[in-house]
């Protein structure tokens, strides 16, 4: 076990090193960096002074490897908008996201794991049929329509629900029901197949030649097995959530990262993008370090191959 | 009890596809029986309903196929008239069923003594405690050493040997009277497998149980067979006891399937193989299903299929060379 | 020699226009998507002829008109006007172009690149295979939109820039599939006897990978081109897209949000379901096409 966590620490470490080094790499190579560090409306004598304070003169590498320090210690530099550190602001917006996302994530699992099942234990009637549309009509609509249109509904025409803002359950409705639909269809579909291939496996077959009640055979055997997928998915969607909830987030005016993000680029605030960019992959890869030792937990078999 | 343990009476299984517009005879007018304590071979190249007669057996079919006619008595019962819940209480518990796949057989998520434990705990009643330490003696009846331990252990830390072997201790687990055997022996090594034939053995005659060995494998079947059932296409095509017809078989198919074994010191140079391939099962050819790979056809193979004849004591063949002067069995 | 023949015959199948008629005939042909989505083309390019009005060009006196159907409405403006006046139903006509153009070109350019590295990263394996596939996992562990939204922070929103920018995003999934692909026809024998007979590599991968895995190829690209077209409608949501005024969709669902409370609903819903209608069409079409022709892809 011990070498596995090693082994993976391992990758996501130099997962880790390339996203830093590409974040870096894109920002010097595309244009003048110092236009970029320096607020919008900087004059020349400005943009000399950022030159000179970041070291953009000097060789690439001495300067990735300032960048790097920087970012080891927490110092992603300052809001031009804020006037705050960078990382700080950061942190402060996290978990109004976190908070979306795992609203979003119970959604799409409540929604998208049991729905999945009943049309593999269903095939080809009418809920599997039911399902499929579902599916695939998740899988069209872009989150911040879906978005739009429920304001439209809920609280244009029938008053029910908030628009905007944060505070209440009931602000967080509409936007984790938004964020949350697309995922739904995807582990609906995922759940569906996997379950599908447990369901035609040999020792489902085997636990009902052994006589097994049914609902033992589904609930014991296969529900577990086709459950490793989804889960393995659901956690890797987790992060995937709060990256992609820049649109969603906006939309309702949740004040999360992702508004974050927005703001930065309405307001040319670069320290913020960089950050924002930089930290939700940190996160991803951290995410997945978990859920792949999370799997190892789960299934004995991995434990011993490493 | 009287009259044999299990009788199958002309039984049919068809697959019928989506549209109903393919209708494949996988199992067609089989008769068979078998007594407790007896070893039935039933053997056939892929595709001859072996499997599909297997599962009739057990009513697991898919639910694309149908039992269309026939009879599956067991100690005097009919089968097909029981419900599904009267059915479940069957399988695993008197009649059980060892698939080919032992990898496959086991969930890798739960433990070897969990599996072998469930079926004692769903059939009898025992709590988790007796039913573990039965699994435990079931591990050490089917000769896995450190039973204590291995029951703990899980499918992907047992050798392809063993985890057969714990499939055969789920499978006796309850104390069955017939127990099936599908191909239980080709994917194990060859080392392995005669072990494994032995330890087969040794539990019928311990258990007095009634084995269905299904296997494709005529060598297996002179060793552990009393009775041999040949399957073609879904028909039944020899049937008799082991010695009498590897001594005499009586249908062309039989011979050609003795035939085809290599033996060493044969003055024969080359390997006699069958010709031909086996007929698609959705459109068998008409009259004898085997007609076109016979050497001995006649013209009334063509065109009529022959019924079950009695050739001695108690060995039947289908086939028209066997038709005496009077009429043919039922 | 089988597995040659039935390979290139699949392969042939997408190449040669005669036998795609036959195909209408095939089960479950998605006409319907089919139809859909050549309409959207054509509308795409003949969006001049077609549309009454200059889609970025308003009146300001006519704001906020709603569909004709609606009191209020006019049958000039069929589905109604804009926050500055525009025909709403010009401007989703030549936001057809846009999505066409921008979707077509990433799927295209995101597909050449990533199929011919995945075919190099197969086909050559050892450290050439090692570095591709490095790079592909940490690329893959960039958050996309993120990522593109980054992208365009720095180099400005254009057209051609998204085009840019989500090719590059999203490249990687061709290059692992194919690889993956690569990785078992590069053992079948007609492979092996063009090695044997002498054929450079760069010629092996040109003459006989490549027509093999064509089909994935095309599979794979028309089932993220609702990806790509998602992606660019967010991207111009944002502000990050396409600019104004031309008129993509995703940016006059921007617009629409300004008139979303006062309840002009023909702002929010219609250009979102030209989005949907034409994402969804791309889904199944490609959902189609990877069951009838790589079951090998029935995994993604």
């Amino acid at each position: 076990m011990k070498k596995f966590i090693i082994k993976r620490l391992g990758l996501a470490l130099i997962s880790l090193f390339l996203l830093s080094l590409t974040i870096f790499l894109l920002m010097r190579v595309t244009g003048d960096p110092a236009v970029l560090l320096a607020e919008p409306g900087a004059s020349q004598a400005d943009l000399d002074a950022i030159r000179a304070q970041f070291g953009l003169d000097r060789p690439l590498y001495v300067q990735y490897v300032s960048f790097i320090t920087h970012l080891i210690r927490g110092d992603f530099g300052q809001s031009f908008y804020y006037r705050t550190d960078v990382f700080e602001l950061y942190m402060s917006r996290l978990p109004a996201s976190l908070l979306l996302a795992a609203a979003a994530m119970t959604f799409s699992l409540v929604v998208g794991i049991p729905t999945g099942i009943v049309a593999a234990v269903r095939v080809n009637q009418w809920w599997d049929s039911i399902g499929k549309v579902f599916a695939l009509l998740g899988l069209s609509m872009p989150s911040f329509w879906v978005g739009l249109v429920m304001i439209l509904f809920f609280s244009v025409y029938l008053g029910w629900l908030p628009s905007s803002g944060s505070g209440t359950v009931l602000h967080l409705i509409m936007p984790s029901i938004a964020l949350g639909w697309v995922f739904a269809a995807s582990h609906m579909r995922l759940t569906r197949s996997s379950m599908l291939e447990v369901l035609g496996s040999e020792y489902v077959k085997l636990a009902r030649l052994k006589g097994l009640p049914e609902a033992l055979v589904i609930s014991k055997h296969a529900f577990k097995n086709a459950l490793i997928p989804v889960l393995t998915l659901a956690g890797i969607n987790l992060v995937i959530m709060v990256n992609v909830a820049v649109v969603v987030e906006t939309v309702f005016a949740w004040p999360g990262v992702g508004r974050l993000l927005f703001e930065g680029i309405a307001f040319r605030d670069f320290p913020v993008v960089q950050a924002t960019v930089l930290l939700g992959g940190v996160m991803i890869v951290v995410v997945n370090l978990l859920v792949d030792i999370l799997y190892a937990v789960i299934d004995p078999r991995i434990r011993y191959e490493g | 009890m009287t009259g044999p343990l299990l009788e199958i009476r002309r039984l049919s299984t068809h697959y019928v596809s989506a549209r109903g517009t393919r209708v494949t005879r996988a199992v067609d007018d089989v008769t068979l029986s078998l007594d407790q304590g007896q070893t039935l071979g039933i053997v056939g190249e892929s595709g001859s309903g072996k499997t599909t007669l297997a599962l009739t057996l057990l009513r697991m079919l898919p639910p694309a196929a149908r039992i269309v006619s026939g009879e599956i008595m067991f100690e005097g019962v009919d089968l097909r008239k029981k419900s599904e819940s009267e059915m479940r209480r069957i399988r695993g518990k008197r009649i059980a069923m060892i698939l080919q796949d032992p990898m496959a057989s086991l969930n890798p998520l739960f433990t070897v003594g969990d599996q072998v434990a469930e079926p004692i705990r769903v059939h009898e009643g025992a709590t988790r405690g007796k039913a573990w330490t039965r699994a435990t003696e079931l591990l050490k009846a089917v000769r896995i050493a450190a039973p204590e331990r291995r029951v703990r252990e899980y499918p992907h830390q047992l050798s392809g040997g063993m985890r057969q072997r714990i499939v055969g201790a789920i499978a006796i687990s309850c104390e069955p009277r017939v127990l099936i055997a599908d191909e239980p022996t080709t994917s194990l090594d060859l080392t392995i497998q005669a072990q494994y034939l032995k330890l087969l053995r040794d539990l019928q005659r311990s258990h007095n149980l009634a084995l269905i060995f299904i296997t494709h494998n005529l060598g297996i079947v002179a060793k552990m067979c009393d009775q041999v059932a040949v399957m073609y296409a879904g028909r039944l095509v020899e049937a008799g006891p082991v010695k009498q017809i590897y001594n005499s078989p009586a249908h062309p198919y039989t011979q050609a399937l003795l035939e085809s074994i290599p033996r060493l010191g044969d003055s024969r140079k080359r390997l006699t193989a069958i010709d031909g391939q086996p007929p698609d099962p959705s459109a068998p050819p008409p009259g004898c299903a085997f007609h076109p790979r016979c050497p001995k056809i006649m013209d009334r193979c063509r065109t009529e299929a022959p019924p079950e004849f009695g050739v001695a004591d108690a060995q039947t063949s289908r086939c028209w060379l066997s038709a005496p002067m009077n009429a043919a069995r039922g | 020699m089988n597995g040659s023949a039935a390979n290139s015959r699949s392969a042939s199948v997408i190449l040669t226009l005669p036998s795609r008629l036959a195909f209408i005939r095939m089960e479950g042909f998605p006409l319907v998507p089919i139809a859909i989505l050549t309409g959207i083309l054509l509308v795409a390019i003949f969006a001049n002829v077609i549309a009454p009005h200059n889609p970025e060009v308003g009146v300001l006196g006519d704001r906020f008109r709603p569909p004709a159907w609606q009191a209020n409405g006019t049958v000039d403006h069929l589905l109604g006007t804009d926050h500055l006046g525009r025909d709403v139903l010009s401007r989703l006509i030549f936001g057809a172009r846009i999505s066409v153009i921008v979707g077509l070109m990433v799927v295209i350019v995101a597909g050449a690149v990533g199929t011919g590295l995945g075919i190099i990263s197969g086909y050559m394996g050892r450290w050439i295979d090692q570095v591709i596939m490095r790079l592909t996992d940490a690329w893959l562990a960039l958050p996309a939109l993120t990522f593109a939204i980054f992208l365009a922070a720095i180099i400005g929103p254009s057209a051609t820039n998204i085009i840019i920018i989500l090719a590059l995003v999203y490249w990687t999934r061709y290059a692992r599939v194919i690889r993956g692909e690569v990785l078992s026809i590069r053992e079948r024998d007609f492979v092996r006897l063009a090695v044997v007979a002498g054929c450079s590599k760069w010629k092996i991968m040109r003459k006989h990978i490549l027509p093999n895995v064509i089909n994935s190829a095309i599979v794979l690209a028309t089932l993220q081109l609702g990806q790509v077209i998602i992606a660019e409608a967010a991207l111009s949501f944002l502000g990050v897209g396409v600019p104004p005024p031309q008129p993509a969709w995703g940016l006059m669902l921007a617009d629409g949000k300004k008139g979303l409370m006062a309840g002009y609903w023909w702002l929010t819903v219609l250009p979102g379901s030209c989005i949907m209608l034409m994402v969804l069409s791309a889904n199944l079409l490609g959902d189609w096409l990877r069951v009838k022709f790589d079951p090998q892809l029935r995994q993604l």
